[in-house]
């Protein structure tokens, strides 16, 4: 059998200075003012520095009818602009790929949804854009609508939706695409909890039917963890791993955490004004040695180490940590209190006794406010990997699949003779 | 189904097979802007014809009651409404176009179509503009009570094909500049406002010293203009050769923008 999708040196370059912040279009002006200093600047000797950056560098994969490969790595390893690649929204620099067959993606969800129209509207052009037919669309859009769950507001315009209906109806078209390769980057993450579980399901469903080839593109090994069968780690634009997926998370989760804890360095994406920035969290257990697995029913310390800036007091600072599920359904978040100053260089304690959560693989979120701004926020900082279940005493114990975290109870049995 | 993805070098052939399979999402972008036009149905169509009537009037008052134009023996507000009905056509149609790239950035970083369609569907609008602001020329002829020739009637597909391919060509080489330089937003109304006055709208090209009308002529609009007022006016006689301009000139601006479009769209999705 031919592979679906056959990858040959694949590669894709950027210039530098296109990728700088606020420089991604020029004006003319810039063009005018360049083309003068140029001539000076080879006079004074400088010879133009064409960085290039390498986003993606001999790409090799080829990929099965019926596969569900998962592409993980850190941020900037270029999964995105693969992904970019494989839906031809931009052509590479170099090498080639085939493609056989349909393919449709979820990196689009919503694409060029106007909050003018109306849902059904909406439904139409969207689809049209997604590359269906219109007979493919009328064929499909009960089945849309009532996974969207908005028949009631068909004829209302888009604008007057809540941002739950907006997001479901857009997942809704993109998922009834129904190529014979699906692309999938980071959408599990959408609308509230409800639909979150319902998206997951939905994705479980088509993975599941074996008759789809799935790319997912997550940050969330969770996700990566419960849909794919194989799973590839990227890491600065290249393949540094194909494998189980088991394996290739595990590479990935030790290469992340290698030299003491999991490092948060500078250019991570992230918000904040940088009054403080966390620079690695750790996890620990009673002993205060440093772990990579816990087991639920631990007694764990998390550590969230940071760097404050100098000629700033770092008053009433407030933090928190938030993890979220495989599907991306923020399950519990650590809030601080409000410290009134701290050191400028230190370390945040959670103490958490029996951490409750049941095995999988969570993402967490970094978040501090100093006096009342946000200062630094990093989604999907990282992922802590719960391995076993220890929680109830030896004897009893809940499946794996009746729960999703545990609650400290006692059972006993009166006699009611 | 077979798609080979390589890098694009050069000038990128056109694949009028995929172009042909893109047809429905052509009408669908049409439609959306058609749609979006004249939902609120009254301001709409109210817009539509507006803005050449209020022209119309200003310029009646301006050029022909204060600056006394000549108008070729046809009162003046019949003669500046139906050059301004094919110039709207033209200005719509470059404005659109230009703008059409950046408005659909959204859809051009997040999914894969043959991206030449959108300046070209955002054209379609016009035409249905034109319509409107059509029936309102027929309602100033007869209110000034005036004769025109069926012959114009003949020859205004075909004028409307040189206005459009005109502004198509065009709007397409505009279109990708703009992508990679933004100023063009700016400068591009200022153009098209200037552009009016080398343009037989207001008025006719006889008072044009003869030594300086071939500089009318560069702009493929004189043409189209002044052979609509002469066949649907009875103005003059029909100028071929000023026609024949025109009409080449449109082809000319066609190829080029296309060209121009197509070597640079790789790119578009990188930089928008």
């Amino acid at each position: 059998m031919k592979p679906i999708i056959e990858i040959k040196n694949l590669s894709k370059k950027y210039n530098i200075y296109l990728m700088k912040e606020g420089m991604t279009y020029s004006t003319i002006r810039d063009e005018l003012t360049d083309i003068v200093r140029k001539p000076i600047r080879w006079l004074k000797g400088e010879r133009e520095n064409k960085e290039v950056l390498w986003a993606l560098k001999d790409i090799n994969l080829n990929i099965n009818p019926g596969e569900i490969i998962g592409i993980i790595g850190p941020n900037g390893a270029g999964k995105s602009t693969l992904l970019k690649l494989l839906t031809r929204i931009t052509p590479p620099s170099e090498g080639r790929a085939i493609i056989r067959g349909r393919v449709g993606s979820l990196l689009e969800v919503g694409t060029g949804f106007h909050p003018e129209l109306t849902g059904r509207e909406n439904i139409y052009l969207n689809g049209a854009i997604l590359g269906m037919r219109r007979k493919e669309i009328e064929e499909k859009f009960d089945r849309i609508v009532d996974f969207a769950d908005i028949r009631k507001f068909l004829d209302t315009p888009a604008k007057r939706y809540s941002s739950g209906m907006y997001v479901r109806l857009a997942f809704s078209v993109a998922v009834h695409l129904e190529p014979d390769i699906l692309l999938v980057d980071e959408v599990l993450s959408v609308g509230d909890a409800a639909f979150q579980k319902k998206s997951f399901d939905k994705m479980q469903e088509i993975t599941r039917k074996g008759d789809r080839t799935v790319i997912l593109v997550s940050h969330n090994m969770g996700a990566i963890q419960a849909l794919c069968q194989k799973c590839v780690l990227l890491e600065k634009g290249e393949v540094k791993m194909i494998g189980e997926v088991e394996d290739v998370i595990r590479r990935h989760l030790n290469d992340s955490t290698k030299d003491s804890g999991l490092a948060l360095t500078r250019d991570r994406e992230r918000k904040g004004n940088g009054d403080i920035r966390f620079t690695k969290v750790v996890f620990q257990d009673e002993q205060g040695n440093e772990i990579k697995d816990i087991y639920t029913g631990q007694n764990v310390k998390i550590l969230m180490h940071y760097d404050g800036r100098k000629d700033v007091g770092l008053k009433n600072v407030r933090v928190n940590l938030n993890m979220d599920s495989p599907w991306g359904q923020r399950i519990t978040s650590f809030y601080s209190q409000t410290f009134d100053l701290i050191p400028n260089k230190g370390h945040f304690v959670i103490d958490v006794p029996n951490f409750p959560l049941v095995q999988g693989i969570y993402s967490f979120t970094c978040f501090a406010r100093v006096n009342g701004a946000t200062a630094d926020w990093i989604v999907n900082a990282g992922h802590i990997k719960v391995g076993s279940d220890r929680f109830f005493p030896p004897g009893r114990s809940v499946p794996p699949d009746q729960a999703i975290f545990h609650i400290k109870h006692n059972w006993e049995v009166k006699n009611d003779q | 189904m077979e798609i080979i993805i390589k890098p694009k070098r050069g000038l990128a052939s056109l694949d009028l097979k995929e172009l042909w399979s893109y047809r429905e999402l052509f009408y669908f972008f049409a439609w959306r802007d058609i749609k979006l036009r004249y939902k609120q149905t009254f301001f709409g169509i109210a817009w539509a014809v507006m803005q050449p009537f209020v022209t119309m009037i200003v310029f009646s008052i301006i050029f022909g009651r204060l600056a006394e134009m000549p108008s070729d023996n046809i009162p003046y507000p019949i003669f500046v409404y139906s050059g301004l009905l094919l110039w709207n056509v033209f200005a719509n149609s470059l404005s659109n176009a230009s703008q059409s790239l950046i408005g659909g950035a959204e859809i051009i970083k997040k999914v894969y179509l043959p991206k030449v369609i959108i300046p070209a569907a955002s054209i379609i609008v016009t035409l249905t503009d034109f319509v409107f602001a059509g029936l309102v020329l027929i309602g100033i002829i007869i209110y000034f009570g005036f004769m025109p020739n069926i012959l114009g009637l003949v020859f205004l597909p075909f004028l409307l094909f040189i206005t459009v391919f005109s502004a198509l060509g065009l709007g397409w080489f505009l279109a990708a500049v703009n992508v990679k330089y933004r100023d063009i937003r700016y400068a591009l109304p200022f153009f098209i406002q200037l552009l009016i006055f080398v343009t037989p709208v207001i008025y006719p090209v006889s008072i044009v010293p003869k030594a300086y009308q071939w500089i009318l002529y560069l702009n493929p609009m004189t043409g189209v203009i002044e052979t609509f007022k002469a066949t649907f006016l009875g103005t003059t006689s029909v100028n071929w050769l000023s026609l024949g301009i025109s009409a080449v000139a449109s082809i000319v601006f066609l190829i080029l923008g296309l060209a121009y479009f197509l070597k640079t769209e790789k790119y578009f999705a990188d930089i928008i």
